[in-house]
């Protein structure tokens, strides 16, 4: 049945449904409501989860790790500084393999403070090891926190999910959203199987041990190896979900429109959405134009986006964040898997929407009219007074 | 595509009935987004809140900047908020306020349809003392919805919050709007 929701609460539903065993939490702007949903949750005995209500970002995620250590299915959910806290935690909830499933409400980094969104939260985190899964709207953000479940716990993965949703664009707007019924997420999720829990007191195991130069370099290239499983179970996931859900999850990225398209965005979060509004304009005056919606960022998948993109002329790669110094991330992770393409397409970065500096219709106008003239290479600011 | 903006202080409820308006578009079959516009929240400071409603999917996420209906809620907001800015001239200006639809063309220089209400006094004597709820009323009745599904769906919203008692003042209150809105449209030659 369709409701209306805000993102925290679709959210909130999706781990109400999955009910993990324990879910540590510090509450922090745009995210604090799935703390408190879920809170509620605890409180009215809807779910049978151990809430842990931690001091800080750095202790929730060290909760986690240590009950799924332990043997627990575990979630949490945070944003911006909050994850800046956490970030050494999840390094090591990676590096030990541990499927913990985290919703980020994407929200700028200090400083300046900011609570709107950017991407710069994500990619602070964007080497530590996890995999991360960005969403369009709330329906997305409630159907991948459900699939990311499955993805995690994956014996051949067993990694940290991040479900990146935007802050409040996403999280504090009401939207339509379809949940599915309790007892086939229930089903879908299915029992969560441990593997060597620390509570197995029959069979001992060691977690998190010193590792130096003998050995330190085997366990990071065994984290890699889990990572280069992701996209077949990713695939084979999301498979399950779209015959279970009906919804058109098919693929890493959204192609819309992008078969004969001559020019293309390539895009993360819910400003494809706005995107889509201006490819649907264009297209019906006739022009060929196109949108890849980055879904899995990390792994990156670079061969599928060649396929994607080779036959297109020209394509403007929007990241929403930067990284000092550099173009931005994904337009490095989309030029970088092009070079040893003889046919590639010209590409633009575009830096847009930090610390919610708002993306209209008009400026994706912008960015498509600028598309034909623009230099390849060339690093563009949209929607920046300058 | 229907876009509304409200404008109301902190505390005066904009935000929530921006909400319950887009539940009642999904009860009639639309696709909906409500959101309101976060800065500092505080108290009495202006606030913003926006309504998205479409026969089709909703994709755009940014803001909204051309409205096809403005709802002021507080009256002072009409000197510091310019509620007209943006707002479509075929569009319509709703306002709760003692003063007539010609005064608030004058005020504003606002040339499409002008709807003025008194909600603070229906919302007295209603018993509720919060001229949101007339203000849903008078929208839904210049947006054309189905006024009994309306109240249906904010007698059940408000069911979860509120005692029964207070339900049937805040559904006087919304009938009251709705009635005044239906009565006092000032459409432009």
């Amino acid at each position: 049945m369709k409701k209306t929701m805000t993102g925290h609460k679709a959210v909130a539903e999706a781990m109400r449904q999955i009910e993990p065993d324990v879910v540590a939490v510090y509450p922090i702007t745009p995210q604090s409501e799935i703390a408190e949903y879920y809170a509620q949750y605890v409180h009215d005995g809807l779910v049978h989860t151990e809430l842990v209500p931690v001091e800080s970002e750095h202790s929730a995620m060290s909760a986690c790790v240590g009950a799924a250590a332990a043997g627990a299915r575990v979630m949490t959910a945070t944003a911006s500084q909050g994850l800046a806290l956490m970030i050494e935690v999840v390094y090591i909830a990676a590096s030990m393999r541990l499927p913990i499933v985290m919703a980020l409400a994407n929200r700028a980094l200090s400083g300046p403070i900011n609570i709107h969104c950017d991407h710069s939260d994500a990619y602070l985190a964007r080497d530590a090891g996890a995999v991360h899964i960005f969403a369009e709207s709330a329906q997305e953000a409630y159907d991948w926190m459900i699939m990311a479940q499955r993805i995690a716990e994956h014996e051949k993965v067993r990694l940290p999910v991040v479900v990146n949703l935007d802050g409040f664009t996403l999280t504090h707007s009401v939207q339509v959203v379809e949940p599915l019924p309790d007892e086939e997420v229930k089903r879908f999720v299915g029992e969560f199987k441990p593997l060597y829990p620390l509570l197995d007191v029959d069979n001992p195991s060691t977690w998190g041990p010193f590792a130096m130069p003998d050995y330190y370099f085997e366990l990071k290239r065994a984290q890699q190896a889990g990572m280069e499983e992701v996209p077949a179970v990713f695939l084979e996931v999301q498979e399950e979900y779209r015959k279970l859900s009906g919804r058109p999850y098919r693929g890493f990225f959204e192609a819309y429109k992008l078969d004969d398209a001559e020019r293309a965005i390539v895009i993360m979060g819910s400003t494809a959405g706005t995107a889509k509004v201006v490819v649907d304009e264009l297209r019906k005056q006739g022009e060929k134009v196109g949108l890849l919606k980055v879904w899995l960022w990390r792994p990156f998948p670079r061969e599928e986006v060649v396929k994607a993109l080779s036959h297109v002329d020209r394509v403007a790669v929007l990241d929403r964040a930067l990284s000092f110094g550099n173009m931005g991330a994904l337009y490095l992770d989309i030029t970088s898997a092009f070079v040893h393409q003889d046919r590639r397409p010209g590409f633009v970065n575009y830096i847009y929407g930090l610390g919610g500096r708002d993306t209209t219709v008009d400026h994706i106008h912008q960015v498509f009219e600028e598309l034909e003239s623009a230099r390849p290479g060339e690093l563009r600011y949209l929607g920046l007074r300058e | 595509m229907k876009e509304i903006r409200w404008h109301g202080r902190g505390g005066q409820g904009a935000k929530t009935v921006s909400q319950i308006l887009a539940q009642i578009n999904l009860r009639e079959g639309k696709h909906v987004q409500s959101f309101p516009e976060y800065g500092p929240e505080r108290s009495g400071a202006p606030v913003r809140a926006y309504n998205r409603i479409s026969d089709e999917e909703i994709l755009i996420h940014s803001g909204v900047y051309h409205p096809d209906i403005s709802v002021v809620i507080d009256e002072t907001l009409l000197d510091s908020e310019n509620p007209t800015e943006g707002l479509s001239p075929k569009g319509a200006l709703l306002v709760n306020t003692k003063r007539s639809p010609e005064e608030v063309r004058k005020l504003t220089g606002y040339s499409g349809e002008i709807i003025c209400l008194d909600a603070d006094k229906i919302a007295q004597e209603a018993g509720t003392g919060f001229p949101n709820v007339p203000m849903l009323g008078a929208t839904v009745a210049v947006l054309g919805t189905d006024p009994k599904l309306a109240e249906e769906e904010l007698k059940e919203t408000l069911s979860h919050r509120l005692p029964p008692e207070v339900v049937e003042k805040n559904l006087q209150a919304f009938r009251a709007g709705y009635e005044a809105a239906k009565g006092a449209r000032d459409v432009p030659a």
